[in-house]
């Protein structure tokens, strides 16, 4: 089990590392969700995956009648996800605003339009 | 004109969804289930509902700003932690009425009130992406 | 009355939901904004008072014991930097008033604001590993949508480098958290104290470090990983610039002496090292690239990396003097480098530019020239400004370890950060005002600008002038961080 966990989890960050190293924006976000499940993954492998049990109490019982799987890394894999769901939320917004504004989703051709904006003050801003 | 067959399942689908996700909400504490997926549910019903009708008449029927039930998911939240305080234990313990409840009889306690609030925050954090989406 | 220790967290948030639901209401939003900033402050001050006279306080939310419940642990260092964080909020909050424009609040800058501090004072006091993942995603998601809220295009092209960067921060700490829960069976970090010792690998142990200090080396803007900071830093409002400078790399130093004095304390792994190596790089990159900067708000930001070197150079030695100087500086700079940022936005007002080519005569604004010279030539390290108590206790630290190299290299950083500020002072103040440009001059600064500056300004002076308690408290904060003992007893208990 673990084996494969290894392997998965090896593939997914190879190929994120892949995505995120080009230079396209699209690119990069599907490279950042592959990573983020790799790391959950990884997460998850490291919990010790042994029973398909879930950790649930019969009703009339105070504990655990059988082994259980361990369910602090689903915890932590759950806030992980939230958290990287608002976070991918957040940057979906960003890149189509940053695509809008700077009509490129190129990150060579965004540094390049780097000249002449140094020094925007607030009353020069352009309002989209 | 997003099409007929969609928006007359709509009426009795998001209905469906919006009870069910409240039934999630209360069977939370003991059993899977929670303020979390709830909101989750939720905002699947109300995303629906934007696809078929557009993200004007979800507003409409909402009646109050998604930014609203963030700001009093998150009071919500943070005020059923301080019940615990006021009584002089640990921020965040769980308190119960009746205080000898079990399983299974029926007790209302903070832990659910926290739930609610996560409920309300998360609901109105995807509700006010989702309509921003929408709008632009 | 441990329970007073949520107060900094929950206070900030209570202020967001207010906040949002008073978002029509700008006068409203800005009244409960410096409310709840001088209970923030109030309730710092308190806990430190706590933590001086009763030793660390710890509370266990939810009442779930350590190492099962998450805890919240305040020691010296946090309850300074929650205090710290009091003051910068309490400043900016208040400068806020008269800088931010209507449109920015009509897009949710006060909620925004006050989740960011809620996030840095939740990474501040957390004693839980995981936690601290929690609040630096809070933190980070609050400090991206402060950054992009003009939606300028500089601000945008900055939001996607810093976004990008850190978001891969992010990812590194998960992994090295997923790792360090594999090997140990535990996140709460006074737990990992003892049980990482026991960790037959000491190269698993070294490896998993690396990504810490990786993750937190992106966060706080150390040699080779700090491109994302002077690309974004100078994009949005000075107030929200101010408090980027102030706390946000900050969180990131606090997170490296956290991790590397309680977690993994230095050992024969060859880390530390690596450490002073980074931090010695970190203190001439940055003031390097200052000079050659011709934006104030650029130069400042480059200087925030220059800093950030002195202070993990101070966590690198690993020494109490040296510790005690990290800790120092880190108060010192807090205030100094939050200040400057809103110095920069009254020299915007005045002159109608952050480009130095397009700016001079501030000569002739009496006040405002004082109040740039002062913390200017402390963050350089003039005596007897607080910047040169922080350098000379790190300077001597090194020459007391041996380290003559590193003590010639703060020292030197030092003199060319005089050439970065002299250099301000030149074009900004003594350089007549170009005619070329007909620049929007203000001639009226709003007291709610000046107000917070002059705060600071006092703030800095008296640590210069009574460095004794400053010094004092980053003693005993820095002797509670070599010998972790007390903080891990405090936590755990006697479940070990």
């Amino acid at each position: 089990m673990e084996t494969v966990l290894a392997l998965l989890t090896g593939t997914m960050v190879a190929g994120s590392v892949f995505l995120m190293l080009g230079k396209n924006l699209v690119r990069f976000i599907f490279g950042l969700m592959l990573a983020s499940n790799a790391v959950n993954l990884l997460i998850f492998a490291a919990g010790r995956p042994d029973t398909s049990r879930p950790p649930l109490i019969p009703q009339g019982s105070l504990q655990p009648v059988a082994a259980v799987a361990n369910s602090l890394p689903q915890a932590l894999i759950l806030t992980a996800i939230v958290i990287g769901f608002a976070l991918l939320a957040f940057i979906f917004i960003l890149f189509l605003r940053a695509y809008q504004q700077l009509g490129t989703v190129d990150t060579e051709a965004m540094t390049n339009s780097e000249s002449g904006n140094q020094d925007t003050a607030p009353s020069e801003r352009p309002r989209p | 004109m997003p099409s007929f067959i969609l928006r007359a399942a709509n009426r009795i689908l998001v209905g469906l969804i919006l009870v069910f996700s409240v039934y999630l909400l209360l069977r939370g504490h003991n059993a899977p289930g929670g303020g979390f997926s709830a909101a989750l549910v939720a905002a699947t019903g109300f995303a629906l509902f934007a696809i078929a009708e557009g993200p004007q008449p979800v507003r409409q029927a909402l009646r109050i700003d998604p930014l609203v039930l963030v700001a009093w998911g998150l009071l919500l939240a943070i005020g059923s932690g301080l019940m615990a305080v006021v009584t002089g234990q640990p921020y965040l313990t769980g308190l119960w009425w009746p205080a000898d409840a079990t399983v299974d009889t029926p007790a209302v306690g903070t832990p659910l009130l926290f739930d609610v609030g996560v409920f309300l925050a998360v609901l109105g954090t995807i509700l006010t992406l989702i309509l921003h989406l929408e709008e632009s | 009355m441990n329970g007073l220790l949520v107060a900094p967290i929950i206070v900030p948030f209570a202020a967001a939901a207010l906040a949002l639901l008073g978002r029509r209401r700008p006068l409203f939003q800005h009244v409960s904004a410096l409310t709840v900033a001088a209970i923030h402050l109030v309730a710092g001050g308190w806990l430190l008072y706590q933590v001086h006279h009763q030793g660390i306080a710890v509370l266990h939310v939810g009442g779930w014991p350590a190492p099962f419940g998450i805890a919240l642990v305040a020691d010296h260092l946090s309850a300074l930097m929650v205090l710290i964080t009091g003051v910068v909020y309490g400043a900016v909050v208040v400068y806020s008033r008269a800088e931010i424009s209507a449109d920015d609040i009509r897009r949710g800058y006060y909620p925004l604001l006050h989740i960011l501090v809620g996030g840095i004072s939740g990474a501040f006091l957390t004693g839980d590993l995981f936690n601290l993942y929690v609040w630096f995603e809070v933190m980070l998601m609050a400090s991206f949508a402060l950054l992009v809220l003009g939606r300028t295009r500089a601000q945008i092209k900055g939001g996607v480098t810093y976004v990008v960067i850190n978001l891969f921060a992010t990812l590194l700490f998960l992994t090295g958290l997923g790792m360090v829960y594999g090997m140990t069976g535990t996140l709460n970090m006074a737990h990992l104290h003892l049980k990482l010792r026991a960790v037959a690998d000491p190269g698993q142990v070294a490896a998993v470090s690396v990504l810490f200090l990786t993750a937190f080396g992106i966060k706080s803007g150390l040699f080779p990983l700090f491109f994302w900071l002077p690309a974004s830093y100078h994009t949005p409002p000075v107030a929200v610039s101010a408090i980027f400078s102030g706390l946000l790399t900050k969180v990131g130093v606090y997170a490296l002496i956290r991790t590397f004095t309680l977690i993994f304390p230095f050992g024969s792994s060859g880390l530390q090292e690596l450490v002073l190596a980074a931090a010695a790089l970190t203190m001439i990159t940055g003031v390097l690239g200052a000079a050659a900067q011709s934006d104030i708000r650029r130069i400042l930001s480059f200087h925030i990396i220059s800093q950030v070197g002195y202070m993990v150079l101070g966590l690198g030695l690993f020494t109490p003097l040296a510790l005690a100087g990290a800790v120092f500086y880190l108060l010192h700079h807090i205030v100094v480098k939050a200040n400057l940022f809103l110095i920069s936005g009254l020299i915007r007002q005045r002159g109608g530019s952050f480009a130095l080519k397009r700016i001079g005569g501030m000569y002739a604004r009496g006040l405002l020239a004082l109040l740039f010279f002062i913390p200017a030539f402390s963050l350089a390290g003039f005596p007897p400004l607080s910047g040169f108590w922080a350098k000379m206790i790190l300077i001597r630290s090194s020459l007391d370890s041996g380290q003559f190299v590193l003590a010639g290299v703060a020292a030197a950083v030092g003199l060319l950060t005089v050439y970065s500020m002299t250099k301000i002072w030149n074009e900004a103040f003594w350089k007549p005002m170009p005619t070329t440009e007909t620049a929007i001059v203000q001639n009226r600064v709003s007291v709610w600008m000046t107000a917070p500056v002059v705060a600071l300004v006092l703030l800095t002076v008296c640590i210069g002038f009574w460095p004794e308690p400053f010094v004092q408290l980053a003693r005993t904060a820095a002797e509670e961080l070599l010998d972790p003992m007390a903080y891990v007893y405090t936590v755990v208990g006697e479940m070990r």
